[in-house]
């Protein structure tokens, strides 16, 4: 069959239901780091904010609007990145990066947020699915303008 | 070989000689199936298909005729000028243009707007001065207007629109002032569908001898053009949203215009005599086009332009018009679903959202319906920011669409509801 894709591969239960009840929703005032990404053609904008602490993530928050897909990535990514340290979530938006662009790395490495593997074959939703993880890569290092995957 | 009897609705479509199922058997592209379904091709206003006439057109001028323009004595050469100006004439014919000459071969509607921004608008647009647009204008006639603007320390003054997405035409003429040097404004919006009364605009404009820019990209292919009857001083034309090639449109200018405004891009084919002293510009409309042509797919517009002839742009409209009523009629009854741009004079573009959907998710799941629908802002980020969405889906009518693929929108937007719950 010349067509494999499912939608439901990528529209997974648990992509609906953080993209309708997001975690980590809202302003963090106390953050130190704070970025925004900004994808102008699909509307999608979201601001990233961390508290990093002695080289850790203490809290991670997120506020926005945008599709179901990245509305989830950025929810399930606050939930993912909470506690590690900085160079941890660095890692883990390479991996990240690879799993929805399809770049062989094995889904279970990347625990829940193994559900996005689905979005590789979408390659017009990959932008997606990584906005809010390069505005929180753009707030850990610190940079000033609005990222964009487009 | 058995008859098949013919349902209602092909009845109805079939009424008046407009055949849409025989139409549809024209456009190659039409006959295949996405994610294994019929295709349903609803993102006309952002392109068209191609017919058989305009594909065969293209081969036969590639495989016979190929030869520059304007210069040969050969018999290849002189086949593709003849081709070339039998196209200016076709397009002449097509908005009504007084003269050939007033007819100019570029690459599209962007190109055409540029062209007239940087000519007439670098000449007669100067500090302290105004270019009015309106504020649903496609970006390509908001940038060109910008860029120049800057250059000469002028202000862009845009005329509001009410809630349905119509012009105020009141609030349009209190803009109008002396300092007003060109007015630029779309015939119908590609984001909201709404046909803009040109004749009142243009009336209003020359009232105080300002001259109208008319952005057509939308228009021409959906309704008959008359630039006379209109009295604009310019219309911009797309060859590609028009059933014709990318890459190749025209600009309509009013000859008195055109010649006193300066070249644009210098070239062969564009002068009379060059020393290195002094070029002689060469008349019009070859004045503007410099270089060599796009001669291939100017030659695929006159191939569109008369297979639209033959359809007749009367009937194209009609049918049109009868699909965004039946469309508009059916998704309205969504519960949930508004459709933005309620213009009372509209055409051909049927923009919607959804209660807590966002367009790209509906995109994605009508795609896995093999509906291609257009998600975004449409180039119109101004409109979007008008009714405070980041963006729409946008189902556009071309004259081959039918009311079962409208159907199949709507069963697509249920499924959407089903799949996102």
């Amino acid at each position: 069959m010349a067509d494999v894709r499912e939608l439901r591969d990528l529209y997974q239960e648990v992509i609906l239901e953080h993209s309708k009840k997001p975690r980590n929703y809202g302003v963090l005032e106390s953050a130190n780091h704070k970025a925004e990404g900004y994808n102008p053609l699909c509307g999608d904008h979201y601001t990233i904010f961390v508290t990093v602490k002695d080289g850790a993530i203490s809290e991670i928050a997120f506020q926005g609007a945008g599709c179901a897909i990245s509305k989830a990535s950025a929810s399930m990514m606050t939930q993912a990145l909470k506690g590690k340290s900085t160079a941890d979530a660095e890692a883990l938006f390479t991996r990240f990066h690879d799993l929805v662009t399809g770049h062989g790395v094995a889904p279970d490495s990347l625990g829940k947020l193994a559900v996005f593997a689905g979005v590789s074959e979408y390659p017009l939703r990959v932008k997606c699915a990584t906005l809010a993880w390069h505005a929180m890569r753009a707030a850990l290092r610190g940079e000033q303008q609005a990222v964009s995957t487009e | 070989m058995s008859t098949v009897a013919k349902t209602p609705r092909e009845i109805h479509a079939v009424h008046g000689g407009y055949d849409v199922y025989r139409i549809r058997k024209d456009f190659p592209v039409l006959q295949q199936q996405v994610h294994g379904k019929p295709l349903v091709y609803l993102d006309n206003a952002a392109t068209t298909q191609k017919p058989l006439a305009v594909i065969e057109a293209l081969e036969h001028y590639y495989r016979r005729d190929n030869s520059n323009i304007h210069r040969g004595v050969h018999t290849l050469s002189e086949r593709a000028t003849q081709a070339y100006e039998e196209a200016r004439a076709a397009a002449q014919k097509f908005v009504n243009a007084a003269d050939s000459r007033e007819i100019i071969f570029l690459r599209g509607t962007t190109e055409a707007i540029n062209l007239v921004a940087q000519t007439y608008g670098r000449k007669h647009v100067g500090a302290g001065d105004e270019v009015l647009i309106t504020a649903m204008e496609h970006h390509s006639d908001i940038v060109p207007w910008q860029i120049l603007c800057d250059e000469k320390g002028a202000q862009l003054r845009v005329a509001p629109i009410n809630e349905h997405g119509e012009l105020l035409l009141d609030e349009f003429e209190k803009l109008l002032s002396g300092r007003t040097k060109i007015v630029a404004v779309g015939h119908l919006s590609n984001a909201l569908g709404t046909i803009n009364p040109i004749k009142q605009i243009v009336r209003m404009a020359h009232a105080r001898n300002i001259p109208v820019l008319v952005d057509g990209a939308q228009a021409a292919p959906r309704m008959k053009v008359d630039v006379q009857d209109l009295d604009c001083d310019f219309y911009a034309v797309s060859g590609h949203k028009m059933y014709a090639p990318t890459g190749i449109g025209f600009l309509y200018g009013k000859a008195k215009l055109l010649e006193a405004m300066p070249p644009w891009q210098g070239g062969g084919d564009m002068i009379a005599s060059v020393t290195f002293d002094k070029t002689v510009y060469n008349r019009l409309p070859y004045k503007f086009e410099a270089g060599t042509p796009n001669i291939a797919d100017t030659i695929g517009l006159g191939a569109a332009i008369e297979y639209l002839n033959q359809l007749g742009l009367e009937q194209i409209e009609e049918h049109e018009a009868d699909l965004l009523a039946y469309a508009t009629r059916e998704i309205e009854k969504i519960p949930g679903v508004a459709i933005i741009g309620t213009a009372r004079e509209k055409a051909g573009v049927l923009s919607f959202v959804m209660e807590d959907i966002h367009p790209h998710d509906i995109g994605t799941i009508l795609d896995s319906e093999g509906i291609a629908v257009r998600t975004g802002h449409h180039c119109a980020q101004p409109v979007m920011q008008r009714y405070n969405i980041p963006a729409t889906v946008r189902a556009s009518f071309g004259l081959y669409n039918t009311r079962e693929e409208v159907d199949a929108l709507v069963r697509g937007i249920h499924k959407v509801r089903e799949v996102l719950g």
